[in-house]
């Protein structure tokens, strides 16, 4: 389709697009439940979009940064760029109430359901009561303090037996 | 990186002096990422070989925004890859005790647990630091390093106060790496030039808090750091044990044959 007949990119129809872009490593959360994109600015046809990664060393990092820019102009931009900013530093209180449901229909606990800030855990200790995203018992035991992703650690559920990834409070 | 305003030291001395702490900083963390990484395939158990890399990855990854603010206050246009890649030996400056050999796993716990306390409260006195780019990189990086010390803590109670075996190998790791520690502390102009500039804390004045972490859980751990010694090593300065040279042969070496390269 020629693009002078299509109607410039709106903010809003940026939003929707990111809406769609998936971690690769989390397919079930966009880049907006994920809670990296910051920051959006679209005038005439360019969009700046601000992210801020997750952990310094995800090797996702760059792989979402394409995909920001494959879909943003798939859906009409003419310019992406793409800003990092690290400070504030990414929290997991940055993802959406509705996309922990998400991941925990996807059968990972979400870091919601540890109910507390990560600077007030006891160092030494981790959390016992986890609930399984399975079968909702709390009977669960860590396997693993680091799981297929720096972000995720393995549980066990002692009552349906099944293993599952737990997303950390970061 | 982000876009906030970075200050520059003006004075060639200034400006040495600066680089030089970043270095320590983004070097320990290249060096110590890179041991760490070598247990990949070999940990006596599948989740520690997981949870080995993983820590090795978040370093490489502080590595990776440390070094590129180093480059960008040397003002040569060098980026992370030319100062991980394409430095000598001499130019390094981590601490001594995060390039020697990993030896048992024990051991490797124990250096990372004595490191990773360390680093707590380096990033945390970091996070106030006068160049707004090393304070977010702090900010970032102090919360992946609770999860390292969390791990690392765990394992040296473990093995501490486990079996006889276990307890002799990591008391004897403890008596060959404490005496390294000793040169984080080591006060000398670089340290003295950023804590009056407020790029960061005198590293030597650290020492309280970290032994104020560690001493109690090697003590859980049924563990007792030796006496003091007068020995005190140099990597800090850029002179380094026998055991550099090979990890950087290693490191380097694809970054050498093929210059450029990209993937």
């Amino acid at each position: 389709m020629s693009k002078l007949l299509a109607a410039p990119l709106t903010e809003r129809a940026a939003w929707e697009t990111l809406g769609r872009v998936l971690d690769p490593e989390v397919p079930v959360l966009s880049v907006v439940e994920l809670g990296i994109v910051r920051e959006l600015d679209v005038q005439s046809g360019k969009v700046c979009v601000t992210v801020t990664p997750t952990y310094s060393g995800c090797p996702a990092t760059e792989v979402i940064r394409d995909a920001i820019v494959v879909a943003l102009q798939q859906a009409g931009a003419e310019e992406v760029v793409v800003h990092t900013r690290l400070s504030p530093p990414w929290t997991t209180d940055w993802i959406a109430p509705e996309a922990g449901e998400k991941l925990r229909r996807y059968g990972i606990a979400p870091p919601h359901l540890a109910g507390q800030a990560l600077a007030s855990q006891p160092l030494r200790f981790h959390p016992r009561d986890l609930q399984c995203p399975r079968c909702d018992s709390t009977h669960t035991e860590q396997l693993s303090a680091f799981g297929s992703t720096a972000c995720k650690s393995l549980y066990r559920c002692l009552d349906c037996c099944e293993p599952f990834e737990y997303f950390k409070p970061l | 990186m982000s876009t906030a305003t970075t200050s520059v030291p003006t004075t060639t001395q200034a400006k040495a002096l600066a680089l030089a702490y970043v270095l320590r900083i983004g070097d320990a963390c290249l060096i110590h990422g890179q041991r760490l990484a070598e247990w990949c395939g070999h940990a006596p158990v599948l989740e520690e070989d997981i949870a080995l890399t993983n820590i090795a990855l978040d370093h490489i990854g502080q590595t990776r925004l440390v070094l590129t603010l180093a480059g960008r206050l040397e003002g040569r246009g060098r980026d992370e890859d030319a100062l991980a890649y394409l430095r000598g030996e001499h130019e390094f400056r981590n601490p001594t005790m995060l390039e020697l050999p990993n030896g048992d796993f024990g051991r490797t716990v124990l250096r990372a647990y004595l490191w990773s306390a360390y680093m707590g409260v380096l990033w945390q006195a970091l996070t106030t630091s006068s160049n707004a780019d090393l304070a977010a990189i702090a900010a970032k990086s102090l919360k992946e390093c609770r999860y390292h010390q969390r791990h690392a803590a765990d394992w040296v109670v473990r093995l501490g106060d486990g079996t006889d075996e276990s307890h002799r190998r990591v008391s004897t790791a403890l008596n060959d790496l404490w005496p390294y520690c000793a040169e984080w502390f080591a006060a000398d102009e670089v340290d003295e030039a950023a804590a009056a500039t407020g790029l960061g804390p005198s590293w030597q004045s650290l020492a309280p808090a970290w032994q104020a972490i560690v001493l109690p859980l090697l003590n859980n751990a049924g563990l007792t750091p030796p006496e003091d010694t007068p020995f005190r090593s140099t990597g800090m300065q850029g002179r380094h044990s026998e055991h550099m040279g090979y990890l950087l042969a290693e490191m380097q070496s694809l970054a050498r044959a093929f210059p450029g390269a990209v993937w």
